[in-house]
């Protein structure tokens, strides 16, 4: 249900951010004022939708527009020059090809979040699954990432740092697919991270593992260099600079923690 | 595509009106301003990759395990699942161009959705069937038949986008070559198995020739059903399109190089096999 209502909440935002960008182009840079385009992980879509309506309440005539998407893929479009304002990946390499090429402001990428893996099974559990260890049964439908997206890199390490060797029956492109193939009960478990779980609702269960903390995935989030919401407008600072904070500050993060994400 | 006949002088074309037909006949010259233009469109994407390619790497990247594994298994399911289409695509076709019954037209048009249905919705629909936990998922797996995450279900998959284009053909040449030549066999005495296999067959053959070809290419470039259906492993479901997506998060160069081979792969296959009717 809560994952509906998000989905519903997202749309709604987007029509909102793309309605608000026709109509508002003009007012951009006036005083505390203007469209501030965010890009964003596709983990955090929940999160930051609801971070932006707030930063939106908090500041009246702001319009955040969100993009969601692969890391990956965002930090591409921002390299062939997309326009943002800020960028939130789910991991530290992507931002860090980034940083590399200049596009990043000078203020640099700041860590808001962190995230680990968990088991997920669908809800009556069919395999039995209780432990990290129990993911080596043979005949057990596992789905992980692969090896090339973030998700599965930190499968491939948590699992070696456990010494537990996984024979999946499908490694997936992204993390929803691995969700999906256990929301469906296709497959008998998978590995995904902390946050999708608690946002699948109930058709999937949990299940923590010591082991997940060997390796902790870290979201950075950074203004741009080519922003043009990245110059004081005001005393306060800049709308980009603004909304960085509002994410690493009590508000943001309380509702990063409600979706299962972990201090920075 | 018609090609200029060259031994008919501009005069003689204005000139003669038999069927064969000069060649700009009813051809308004701003068509082929459109006609070009709308070729461009599909050919100048494949030139913008062709000149990303790293020529260099090529052979390197085309060659690695993943990579033939993928093209190997992509040929192997797209082989499998066409003729899978020929077995199950000409009764179909036969049955839709040669007979009448209630709600005829529904039918055809729902054996024609997936050619209009996005892939994953597809792949949705195979799960919500032949999944483990779909309509039929249980009593397969009471016969110990497992799809879930096997070839199968990729050759599934495959089938199911690709049918609609050889029944559609088939059924187009049916219905152009009209059903006299089956009428004079059945009054000579022919049974109708007989009439099937000595008259119907040899006169959609060439029908049922580019619908397997148009199958074929289709079923190598399933993507989201397969995705969605199958999942993805080396060897055993990741087939080409697949790789290509893969390789695209960590290292673009390899999926373009990925990509010309099925392009190629694609090209070889219609223009090998894919010969438009001509007048005769």
């Amino acid at each position: 249900m809560r994952r509906r209502a998000t989905t519903v909440l997202t749309l709604a935002t987007t029509a909102l951010a793309l309605t608000g960008c026709a109509a508002g182009s003009g007012t951009a840079g006036a005083e505390g004022t203007g469209t501030l385009t965010v890009f964003a992980a596709a983990s955090l879509a929940g999160t930051f939708t609801e971070i932006a309506g707030d930063f939106e309440a908090d500041n009246p005539g702001v319009t955040v527009r969100l993009t969601f998407g692969g890391s990956a893929d965002l930090v591409s479009q921002v390299s062939e020059g997309a326009p943002a304002d800020v960028i939130a990946t789910a991991d530290a390499a992507t931002m860090t090809r980034l940083t590399e090429t200049g596009l990043v402001a000078g203020t640099g990428s700041v860590v808001f979040a962190t995230n680990t893996l968990e088991i997920a099974v669908p809800a009556d559990n069919p395999a039995g699954i209780r432990s990290f260890a129990d993911l080596a049964a043979p005949g057990l439908a596992l789905v992980i990432c692969a090896p090339q997206v973030p998700c599965g890199a930190t499968t491939a390490a948590v699992a070696a740092a456990a010494g537990v060797r996984l024979t999946p029956v499908s490694e997936e492109n992204s993390v929803t697919d691995v969700l999906g193939k256990v929301q469906s009960g296709e497959a008998d478990a998978g590995l995904v991270y902390v946050t999708d779980v608690a946002a699948a609702g109930t058709d999937v269960l949990g299940i923590e593992f010591a082991e997940s903390t060997a390796v902790v995935n870290e979201y950075p989030i950074a203004v741009l260099a080519e922003s043009t919401q990245s110059q004081p407008t005001r005393s306060v600072g800049s709308l980009a600079g603004d909304f960085t904070r509002f994410v690493t500050g009590p508000a943001g993060q309380a509702i990063l923690r409600e979706a299962g994400f972990g201090a920075p | 595509m018609a090609r200029p006949d060259r031994s008919v002088s501009p005069s003689a074309q204005r000139a003669t009106g038999d069927r064969a037909g000069p060649a700009m006949l009813g051809v308004p010259r701003w068509t082929l301003v459109v006609a070009a233009l709308g070729a461009l469109l599909i050919v100048l994407p494949l030139v913008g990759m062709l000149l990303t390619v790293d020529w260099l790497q090529l052979p390197a990247l085309i060659s690695s395990p993943s990579a033939v594994a993928a093209l190997a298994l992509s040929l192997r399911t797209a082989a499998a699942s066409t003729a899978l289409c020929v077995l199950l695509g000409v009764p179909m076709a036969l049955v839709l161009a040669r007979t009448r019954f209630p709600g005829q037209r529904l039918v055809r048009a729902l054996v024609l959705l997936p050619l209009v249905l996005p892939p994953v919705v597809g792949g949705l629909a195979l799960l919500a069937t032949f999944g483990r936990r779909g309509l039929l998922g249980e009593t397969f797996e009471v016969l110990g038949v497992q799809i879930a995450f096997s070839t199968t279900a990729v050759i599934l998959a495959q089938t199911f986008v690709a049918l609609p284009f050889l029944v559609l053909s088939v059924e187009a040449t049916l219905r152009a070559s009209g059903a006299r030549y089956e009428a004079v066999a059945a009054t000579l005495g022919a049974a109708p198995g007989t009439v099937f296999r000595r008259v119907t067959v040899p006169l959609v053959l060439p029908g049922l020739l580019s619908g397997a070809v148009l199958a074929f290419a289709r079923a190598l470039g399933e993507f989201g059903a397969t995705l969605t259906f199958a999942g993805s492993l080396e060897g055993v479901t990741r087939t080409l399109p697949l790789e290509i997506y893969l390789q695209r998060e960590s290292d673009p160069d390899a999926a373009i190089a990925l990509a010309l081979v099925l392009v190629v792969v694609a090209i070889v296959v219609m223009v090998g096999t894919h010969r438009p009717e001509r007048a005769r």
